[in-house]
């Protein structure tokens, strides 16, 4: 056995919590902030403890409209935002299930080749290609549409990969035997790999759940209509007043909120998220 | 080897929304991308002019361009080196705890789902000279804090923010990496005298390099292209060049500074990156997957 | 037979409904706050006025993000019919030809009655073409002005705002003396210090009338009195004469907060500083350097137009046109004017706000107009017309903030912006040409 030293577990615990400590000092701030009202922040520097404006400007955000020229609720943006998750996650999942089926389990001519475009996606973010992009999505006719929010971000290949992976540690006695037993390719797929692959398929929907939440340049870019807004790049677009205050309260209130749903996502699922970590990038 | 299905068709078709969806959105704007770097066009798109290699001759006699491949590097180590021995410390000190372990855990994680924007605007505001409180304590212990003049300064407040997000990912990693050194070693070393410190550097540290140098990989290319939220949402690059890091200065350039033909030479080059830097990983994870 | 009636009613509705479908007309622009609010409200009067057309305003971020929304959008032809463009993309608006649509011709054609010389000179100068022609419509001008806190400067003794940059020195160095750690700050350094330091001297900012006068245009900012300037603004940073805050108007906190006594900010920050200053303040004009200019030149303006793109039906058009009547509206206008800050378009609007008593209620509210109308504008304080100015900007943005930290000196610095700067008025010569 270790030699137990007391001063040693203590030393553990004060860091844990100063690390602790330190990584929630932003959203202390933050929920602080929105406690107070607008004018409080023009005159200098931000409170340090809570005020007493906080009911009015959360209710205000959540039900009324977010502010400095965001003229949706908080409400309404984070339904837009959970339809853009959900849209590339379930997306991604699919088409990459998918191809990576097709790509472990047939032999066709240019398999390498397939795989290899798919896999060079992976790596350069939208922000790089934004402008050609947003005229293939314009000439589609997708501006201001939940296809356009969707698809061109499902164009990305970790999915894929973390699925091929999976398919190819499964053992091939299994696979042979369900060959022997007559099963076809759609049977195989449904009666066999989507069981076995559950688990992988709920962890990596965390990963893209909060990946399609954080999106924010390119709602930014090509919606014009506000029933398209998304909370994240709303915020972004309440920090640029012209000739005019910011009403940060409310900045913090919905930058809180909109950090919530996929905070909960990953303590909730907390098991399943650490896994998707550590498969998506093994 | 994997035993396969004998269909020559099906297989395409469960490749074709992908390899569409990939086609579409990812090779069609490259490929323009491609064209556009050869170009000389006027923001509006109403003429162009062949150029040649014009494009990638300036970009490649632009000091600039060269200071900001500078500035992602110092931006990219910093992130990962400050982000990693942060973590390392973290998951030392978890791995030590017997109670609560799963608690620490729980809210160190968490701003791995905060949108880098939003981490960003969060940072920025703790910093800002005038009403942060950060920025009035620093004053108040005798440091001027000044994002907004002082590039160093601005550098390390855009390091903090891109670390805080990542910190839960390295903790992670270095977590498992730790409750998968065998106990018996460690004993073994106890009974032997070493003390908690000798037996970290001589026997966890070198077990945990594989754990180390992956970590390293993935917070570069953490830092390299997914940090453009934080950037765009607080120093824009500034003051000065001091912050702009190449995948901003290719929006920058192209979206607000409308240089179509230099801002697409920069993404070819950037693909070439992006490129050489798949090769890299695609080779290392084969080897590791092989080993495991 | 209710029943009847009613369905009678539904389809007679649905006629009139679809017979008078209101045309769409798409606003882009980059007032959020409460600006934004009050623009919403302009378009909803439009709206109520007349049921022909609709104007929808969308908010597109910042000055810099509209405007490439907008040019992106027309790229791939998804543009508004009107874009909020802000004073510096105007060289490059003017450039493309094939892509705006001339407000004065729009009028034309669209049969709306326009007469030129209704709108301050002032103002629509920075837009006009060489033949005086309005090429878009100003819609929110602004120019460059001094606040000051003056219970601050009773508390120092001190009973007159500084008029020239040498009382601004003196100024400072006495409420240093009483305990204010900052003399002053501002706001869009380059608008503000080097733009308008320049007009406000008639010294020429860049060749050809500043740029006016064609694509070949140089930088000429590395003059004598703007290397003074910035040298000695330089050594005021260093003693706290002046403290920097930033490319924008990030320096209104430190006025609000009374760390710094005096601000050179827009005109249009007025509104702002009103809401949020817990103390007196007094507006002045823009000092100048005494001795270098026997009387000071007019300031420039910043702000934005309003310009129409291409690509939309004749309809459309007519709508424009009929909206950009109402906005010149001498009730909307003075309104605009008075709840914002920026300055009045037309001579009408002006006098309509003055007539209603509003400057003597709030002192300093017209300073700017005045500073703006003074004298004949020459070709040195007309405004500024050169391609790619947001990077310019950026560069001079640069420049200054490595004089202020003490990197380089003013000459130095603004020699190596000139360079940068002409490379880019090159680049953009070369793209439009």
């Amino acid at each position: 056995m270790i030699e137990n030293r007391p001063w040693l577990t203590f030393v553990g615990h004060a860091t844990l919590w100063l690390g602790v400590a330190l990584v929630a000092l932003p959203v202390w701030m933050a929920l602080v902030a929105s406690t107070h009202p607008a004018s409080a922040f023009g005159v200098g520097h931000i409170p340090l403890w809570f005020g007493d404006a906080g009911v009015e400007t959360w209710k205000s955000v959540l039900l009324e409209e977010a502010g400095n020229g965001i003229e949706s609720s908080v409400t309404f943006m984070m339904l837009n935002s959970l339809v853009m998750a959900l849209g590339i996650t379930f997306g991604k999942i699919a088409i990459s299930l998918l191809s990576a089926y097709a790509i472990v389990f047939f032999r066709f001519p240019f398999r390498n080749f397939c795989f290899w475009i798919i896999f060079m996606t992976l790596m350069l973010p939208v922000e790089v290609r934004i402008v050609p992009t947003y005229e293939v999505v314009a000439n589609l006719g997708l501006l201001n549409s939940f296809t356009g929010l969707t698809l061109p971000l499902i164009a990305s290949a970790t999915a894929t990969f973390l699925f091929r992976q999976c398919f190819l540690s499964i053992p091939s006695e299994l696979v042979e035997a369900a060959r022997i037993d007559g099963a076809g390719p759609f049977r195989f797929f449904f009666d066999i790999l989507l069981p076995l692959t559950r688990t992988n398929i709920a962890a990596l929907f965390v990963i893209l759940f909060i990946y399609g939440w954080n999106q924010y340049l390119w709602p930014l870019i090509i919606t014009t209509d506000n029933a398209y807004y998304t909370l994240v790049m709303s915020i972004k677009r309440m920090l640029s007043v012209t000739d005019g205050d910011i009403e940060w309260n409310r900045i913090m209130a919905t930058t809180l909120l909109a950090m919530l749903p996929p905070v909960a996502v990953v303590i909730g699922m907390q098991k399943l998220f650490v896994k998707g970590l550590v498969d998506a990038e093994k | 080897m994997t035993v396969t299905f004998p269909q020559k068709g099906l297989p395409w078709l469960l490749l074709l929304p992908q390899l569409l969806v990939t086609a579409v959105f990812f090779l069609w704007p490259a490929e323009q991308a491609l064209e556009q770097a050869f170009y000389q066009e006027d923001a509006f798109g109403l003429s162009r002019e062949f150029v040649g290699l014009d494009n990638f001759l300036d970009l490649f006699t632009d000091p600039l361009y060269y200071q900001s491949m500078l500035t992602t590097l110092v931006f990219s180590f910093s992130v990962a080196i400050f982000g990693m021995s942060i973590a390392l410390l973290l998951a030392v000190m978890a791995d030590r705890v017997i109670r609560g372990k799963l608690t620490y855990q729980t809210l160190l994680i968490w701003p791995y789902a905060v949108a880098p924007a939003l981490a960003g605007v969060l940072w920025w505001i703790l910093f800002d000279p005038s009403m942060g409180p950060i920025a009035l304590w620093l004053e108040s212990m005798g440091l001027d804090w000044d994002h907004y003049l002082n590039g160093g300064q601005a550098m390390i407040l855009v390091v903090i923010a891109a670390t805080w997000k990542q910190i839960s990912y390295n903790f992670l990693f270095f977590l498992a990496g730790l409750q998968a050194v065998p106990r018996s070693l460690i004993e073994a070393a106890a009974i032997d005298g070493a003390g908690p410190f000798k037996r970290f550097w001589t026997i966890v540290f070198p077990l945990l390099s594989p754990t180390t140098f992956f970590l390293l990989v993935i917070n570069l290319v953490y830092a390299f292209f997914d940090t453009f939220g934080v950037i765009d949402a607080t120093t824009k690059g500034g003051p000065g060049q001091s912050t702009n890091i190449l995948v901003y200065k290719v929006f920058e350039d192209g979206f607000v500074g409308l240089d179509l033909g230099s801002s697409a030479a920069q993404s070819v080059v950037l693909m070439a990156i992006v490129g050489v830097m798949t090769v890299i990983q695609f080779r290392f994870i084969e080897r590791k997957v092989q080993y495991s | 037979m209710q029943n009847l009636k009613i369905a009678s009613m539904v389809v007679g509705m649905s006629l009139a409904s679809s017979g008078f479908a209101a045309t769409e007309v798409e606003w882009w622009h980059a007032m959020g706050g409460a600006n934004g609010e009050k623009i919403n409200e302009i378009a909803k009067g439009f709206n109520d006025s007349q049921d022909a057309y609709v104007v929808k305003p969308v908010f597109k971020g910042n000055y810099t993000e509209t405007m490439t929304s907008a040019i992106a959008a027309f790229r791939a032809k998804q543009q508004p019919a009107i874009v909020q463009v802000f004073e510096v993309g105007t060289a490059s608006m003017m450039a493309a030809k094939g892509a705006i649509y001339p407000v004065h011709q729009l009028m034309r054609e669209s049969g709306q009655p326009f007469d030129e010389s209704a709108y301050l000179s002032a103002v629509t100068g920075y837009y006009t073409s060489s033949e005086g022609k309005m090429l878009s419509m100003p819609f929110n001008s602004s120019t460059p002005v001094l606040y000051y806190n003056k219970d601050l400067f009773e508390k120092a003794g001190i009973t007159q705002a500084p008029k020239t940059w040498q009382e601004v020195e003196t100024t400072a160095k006495k409420l240093q003396s009483s305990g204010v750690s900052c003399g002053f700050t501002t706001a869009w350094q380059s608008w503000v210090q080097l733009e308008n330091m320049s007009a406000r001297h008639n010294v020429p900012f860049a060749t050809l009338d500043n740029g006016f006068g064609g694509l070949k245009t140089e930088l000429a900012f590395n003059g004598d009195l703007q290397v003074a300037h910035v040298k000695k603004m330089g050594e005021w940073q260093q003693n706290g004469i002046f403290s920097y805050s930033g490319r924008t108007n990030d320096g209104a906190a430190k006025f609000y907060s009374q760390e710094c006594a005096m601000f050179t900010e827009s005109s249009a920050g007025y509104a702002g500083i009103k809401r949020n200053a817990t103390f007196d303040f007094g507006v002045t004009e823009l000092p100048y350097w005494e001795g270098k200019v026997k009387q000071p030149s007019n300031t420039i303006i910043g702000g934005a137009s309003l310009w129409v793109l291409q690509g939309h039906s004749k309809e459309e058009y007519k709508g424009v046109a009929s909206f950009l009547t109402y906005l010149s509206r001498a009730s909307v206008q003075a309104d605009w004017h008075q709840f914002s800050g920026y300055l009045p378009i037309t001579t009408a609007a002006y006098d309509l706000t003055k007539g209603q008593g509003f400057y003597a209620a709030n002192p300093g509210t017209e300073t700017a107009v005045v500073q703006m109308t003074t004298g004949t504008p020459t070709a040195n304080t007309k405004g500024l017309r050169l391609g790619n100015f947001v990077q310019i900007r950026g560069v001079i943005d640069e420049a200054l903030e490595s004089v202020w930290s003490g990197d380089v000196d003013a000459q130095t610095a603004l020699n190596t912006a000139v360079k940068r700067g002409n490379a880019l008025l090159r680049k953009f010569e070369k793209a439009n040409d």
